[in-house]
Formats: C-alpha cells, structure tokens, sequence
C-alpha cells in the first residue's frame, strides 16, 4: 500500500483520536495500547513550529496562528523562534542560495524527532516566478528532507492546516523517515 | 530651490563638464564625466543652498549597445531640508570580459556612509570597482559566485524552457 494510502485512509486505526482500546470495568477502565504508539500519539498532537517564514508564503503561515484558523486547535500553538525547542520546521517561502545554509543549519539545530513541511511553490520547486534565475534553491528538498508538501502560490491556511493534520497522521502511522528507518514497515 | 537654479550652479561651477540636463517624471538628471564624481558629489554636499546630504541610492545599469557608455552609475541624492531630490549619472565603459572588474570609479564612501553598502551591492551585481572602498565584496549574492548576474549577457531565465510559455496563460505565446 501507497503511504499517501495508509495516511489518508478514513478508517485507518492509526487515526483513531486515541490509539488503544478501552476495557470497561467496574469504576473505570483499562487501556490497553502500545508503548509506540502512545508515544506517536503524544508527539503528533504536541507538534511545535519553527517561525521560518523567508517570503510571502510566511504571510498565511502568520494568519494561521491566530484566531480566525487557530492551528492551536490540533497542537501547534507554541511557534517557537528557537530550532532547538521546535519539532516541525515549516519552509514558508523563497530559499535563496545564500539563505541555504543557514536553513541546514537550522534544521540541524533541531532536537529529533522533526519534521519539515514544504509550503508554497517556492519551497517544493523554486517557484512560479524565480525557478530560472541565478539565486533560488529550486526546491528546499535540495537541502533538507521533506515530509509534506503543499502546493500553491500562496496555498491558503486550510491548505496549511491540513498539510499539519497529514504530517499528524503519518506520524500517528509511524512514516516519517525516522520511524522508519527505526522500524523499517513492510508495505 | 527649483530646478533652474541646481542646473545653473553646476553650470557655473563645472561648465561644459556637466551635460545632459533633463527632467524625467520631474526628477533633475544629468551626467558628468567619471573622472569628476567626487567632485560633482561634493560640491553638492557641501554648497550651504545646494545641502544634498543623503545618498539615497545608488545603482548602475547596463547598456550593451552603448558603445563606450555601455555602464551607467546613478546617484540618487536628496536635500533633507528643502526636500529636493536629484539623480546623477557617471557613464563608463566596460571592461573586456574576462577583466576581473568591468569598470573602475572612486568611491563615494568618504563622503557617504550609506555608499558603503551599496556600492558593495553595486559591485555585486555589476562587477564595478569601486577604487578606495573599504571592503569591497559581495554582499548579496553568495561568495562563490563567480560572475556579475545583472550584465545584460546573462538571461532573466533560461530561454530554452517551454513550460512557461504565454501561450500557457491564455495571452499569445508561440506554442501553435
Ligand atoms: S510560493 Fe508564491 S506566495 Fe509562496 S513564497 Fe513563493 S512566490 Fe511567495
């Protein structure tokens, strides 16, 4: 099965909202569950961003943090202006050779688990406007690795909101590259 | 201060030297010979009616079929206090390619602090030398780079490329 597949399937067990089942017993219940999972559980609701925002894209990465879309909702409200508290680094932008550096750099800096989404056709491709000229990366996948793209120019906040749900869900299946390097799945 | 008196005080300080009086979009212009920037910029800065003490910008631009004058410096300057704004032009010509730099001009950074950077930028793009500046290297662009990207020679995009046809976007293009 496609990884997109196993993310995007509705009934998947992975998506479940906790993963494990509840035993009924007089005065409460038993969880039964696996140490893995809860762990992925607790990682992909607690996804902290790294405020990375080089160009426009940055703008609707901005809106989503407040109220009108709120990405607090599904655990990513603490923006962190520091790689080494951060756990997802969203490439908002324009990555310039110059700039290219420092963005390793960056994502070297964060702790592991992490996690890079690719916004915008600026960061999947180089860009609707800049892919020819003499300074821009063509795509941030050149520089580091990326575990979720979302197309557009600029893609809007639902677009973003549902790139961070996606990245919830991989991880909530154990597909990031870590895991499965870790725990290599037989697909 | 209008415009008749800035032109007939250089006039009158550097006669036929400053040429090519004009005003586009209401701005003054004209030009002097490479050799005379300094001179030109400091007697605008230090003329007690003249004052103009801010360098707001500074560029160059490429003219390749401008046999002799193929690279153009401007200067923007402004006078803070009448709020007056002019635009100075030096023309040069290029350099062989293959010269390290394309054209030789003494800097302005005696004069102007804010020259400092952007005749790093300038240099940058242009591979203008700016004689006497402090630390003159790329600002912008990454230190490898090993060629002035804004000389007309060098492409905005690869010309060989299709998929950005107009045709694509419903305005023409040659894709039949
Ligand atoms: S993809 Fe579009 S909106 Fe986003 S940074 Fe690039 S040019 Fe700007």
């Amino acid at each position: 099965m496609d990884v997109k597949e196993i993310i995007s399937e509705p009934q998947s067990k992975q998506q479940e909202t906790f993963p494990g089942h509840v035993i009924p017993t007089q005065g409460g219940g038993i969880i039964t569950s696996t140490i893995q999972d809860v762990i992925n559980w607790a990682r992909s609701n607690s996804l902290w961003p790294l405020t990375f925002a080089t160009s426009c894209c940055g703008i609707e990465m901005m809106s989503v943090a407040p109220s009108k879309y709120d990405f607090s909702r599904f655990g990513f409200e603490v923006a962190r202006a520091s790689p080494r508290q951060a756990d997802v680094i969203i490439v908002a932008g324009t990555i310039v050779q110059k700039m290219a550096p420092v963005l390793k750099r960056l994502y070297d800096q964060m702790a592991d688990p992490k996690y890079v989404i690719a916004m915008g056709a600026c960061a999947i491709s180089g860009g609707p406007f800049f892919y020819n000229t003499y300074s821009v990366v063509k795509g941030a996948d050149h520089v580091i690795p990326v575990d979720v793209y979302i197309p557009g120019c600029p893609p809007r906040p639902e677009a973003l909101l549902h790139a961070l749900i996606t990245l919830q869900g991989k991880i909530k299946s154990g597909l990031t590259r870590e895991q499965i390097k870790a725990n290599p799945i037989q697909l | 201060m209008d415009q008749d008196y800035i032109k007939q005080r250089l006039i009158e300080k550097f006669g036929e030297a400053v040429t090519g009086f004009e005003s586009p979009y209401g701005m003054l212009t004209f030009e002097a010979p490479k050799e005379m920037n300094l001179k030109v910029l400091q007697f605008l800065y230090d003329d007690e009616h003249l004052k103009f003490r801010f360098l707001t910008d500074l560029c160059a631009v490429h003219y390749p079929d401008n046999k002799g004058r193929e690279l153009a410096i401007v200067y923007l300057l402004h006078n803070l206090v009448d709020n007056v704004r002019i635009r100075f032009k030096v023309f040069s010509p290029i350099n062989e390619a293959g010269a390290p730099y394309t054209a030789d001009i003494y800097t302005a950074t005696k004069l102007f602090e804010a020259a400092n950077w952007l005749e790093r930028e300038t240099f940058d793009f242009f591979g203008i030398n700016f004689v006497g500046h402090p630390n003159l290297k790329r600002i912008m662009n990454v230190e490898e780079m090993d060629y002035y990207p804004m000389l007309k020679q060098y492409p905005l995009e690869d010309q060989s490329r299709v998929d950005k046809d107009d045709e694509m976007f419903g305005r023409g293009g040659s894709v039949i």
